[in-house]
């Protein structure tokens, strides 16, 4: 997290990273890796955590500059506890996303940063919803993120059902997780997730030799 | 022609930006390929077969630059016809993974192709051989172009050793479409070759035929 020059095009430290967030029967599921690198060449962070919470039943996930996910989720920490308290209730998931996406948008030319929120509210239930790169805001039942995201596409397609149980769809998003993180260089360590539904929020951490593993390892 | 007036597509570079996938079962192997030919944003062909044979019971499957991958696979089939005469039988599979080998390695500087050989023979059986930029290596099965990248996560999840020539040419299916409705450059039919001892059968999925998922 501190920033180191080599030379590179990125800006400070950046996250290769994998990020995903799906909705299942009763809440979402949002997960990531661990690795923090610099330039795709050295690890300057085996164990962080990418999952930040925003709000009590509100969780985010970016892929892009560490130095930006730090800063922005700040300012969206602070506008969403300050909403919520002239609001008198605990804010809306899409709130979160509008908070994030208003970030993205208007300093859309230093930011490189996509996000994933994920949580439970009481209007809606429990959402996902991604912020691209320029600023789009859209709501999908599963997304993924992060360099380490492409080579799961096939998988989480093919994978992915709606209304899973818990148990089902922390094992798809380990399993995603793993996937990613056994093919993207810049993606590794352990894997962080973070279940969120209507009673609350639970941390599962899965280490690195816990994940499944397949065929060919 | 080659310059800024007229229709973009005259002044690109035509490549197949594609999918192509090869796997080994117990007794042969089976081949797939998307059929999208782009040209920058435009798409050339639409129907391409991008699995081209090289003897009677080994085939390729082409990716990056169309017109090296062609010129590669039909010099190969030049020397492979002269290679069997000379040795009186099939050749091997290897034998022809080595001949595109040695093209890619010699000229990699001046190719960008990528073709995945694969085959029956009667000493190793089914074989899948890998030949990216100059190496070559024998894998169970091997995924290559611009769409394979979104289906590398698939193929590690659902491979498993041991599959009969049904549940393969399912996975190559399944693979296919996957890649297709992720990857901007490749789309259109599925052409599936599935060569074993006894036969070489070619057969094409249309578009609507394809498996669909849960977003569509």
């Amino acid at each position: 997290m501190e920033k180191h020059y080599t030379g590179s095009q990125v800006k400070g430290v950046s996250t290769g990273t994998t990020i995903l967030a799906a909705v299942f029967d009763g809440g979402v599921v949002i997960g990531s890796d661990s690795r923090a690198s610099i330039g795709g060449e050295y690890v300057s962070s085996k164990t962080i955590n990418k999952v930040i919470q925003v709000h009590d039943q509100i969780f985010c996930c970016m892929a892009g500059s560490l130095a930006d996910a730090q800063a922005v989720t700040k300012a969206a920490k602070f506008h969403l506890s300050f909403h919520s308290i002239q609001m008198e209730t605990p804010p809306l998931v899409i709130s979160a996303a509008s908070v994030l996406k208003d970030l993205c948008y208007k300093n859309k030319d230093e930011l490189q940063a996509g996000f994933i929120t994920a949580g439970w509210d009481r209007k809606k239930g429990p959402q996902v919803y991604v912020v691209a790169l320029g600023g789009m805001l859209v709501s999908q039942p599963v997304t993924i993120g992060g360099s380490g995201s492409t080579y799961i596409y096939g998988y989480v397609d093919a994978k992915y059902k709606p209304n899973m149980s818990r148990e089902e769809c922390l094992q798809f998003a380990t399993n995603a997780l793993a996937l990613a993180m056994g093919r993207d260089n810049v993606s590794g360590g352990i894997a962080h997730l973070v279940v969120i539904t209507e009673k609350g929020v639970e941390h599962v951490v899965v280490p690195g030799d816990k994940l499944p593993k397949f065929h060919d390892e | 022609m080659l310059d800024g007036t007229g229709p973009e597509w005259l002044s690109e570079e035509v490549k197949t930006g594609t999918t192509i996938i090869a796997i080994e079962y117990n007794g042969g192997v089976v081949l797939g390929s998307d059929s999208r030919v782009s040209a920058g944003a435009s798409v050339v062909n639409r129907v391409m077969n991008k699995l081209s044979p090289l003897h009677d019971k080994i085939y390729c499957a082409l990716s990056g630059s169309a017109a090296d991958a062609q010129t590669i696979a039909e010099m190969v089939n030049y020397q492979l016809d002269v290679h069997s005469m000379e040795i009186g039988e099939d050749p091997q599979v290897r034998s022809a993974a080595t001949l595109v080998k040695n093209i890619s390695y010699k000229y990699k500087e001046e190719l960008s192709a990528h073709l995945i050989v694969a085959g029956w023979d009667r000493r190793d059986g089914g074989q899948v051989f890998a030949t990216l930029k100059g190496l070559i290596t024998r894998q169970p099965f091997a995924v290559g172009g611009s769409g394979s990248s979104y289906v590398y996560g698939f193929v590690d999840a659902e491979y498993r050793r041991g599959m009969n020539k049904e549940d393969c040419q399912q996975f190559v299916v399944n693979t296919l479409s996957l890649a297709m409705s992720r990857d901007g450059s490749s789309g259109g039919v599925a052409y599936i070759v599935t060569i074993d001892e006894h036969s070489t059968e070619e057969k094409v999925i249309l578009g609507n035929d394809l498996p669909t998922f849960f977003d569509q």
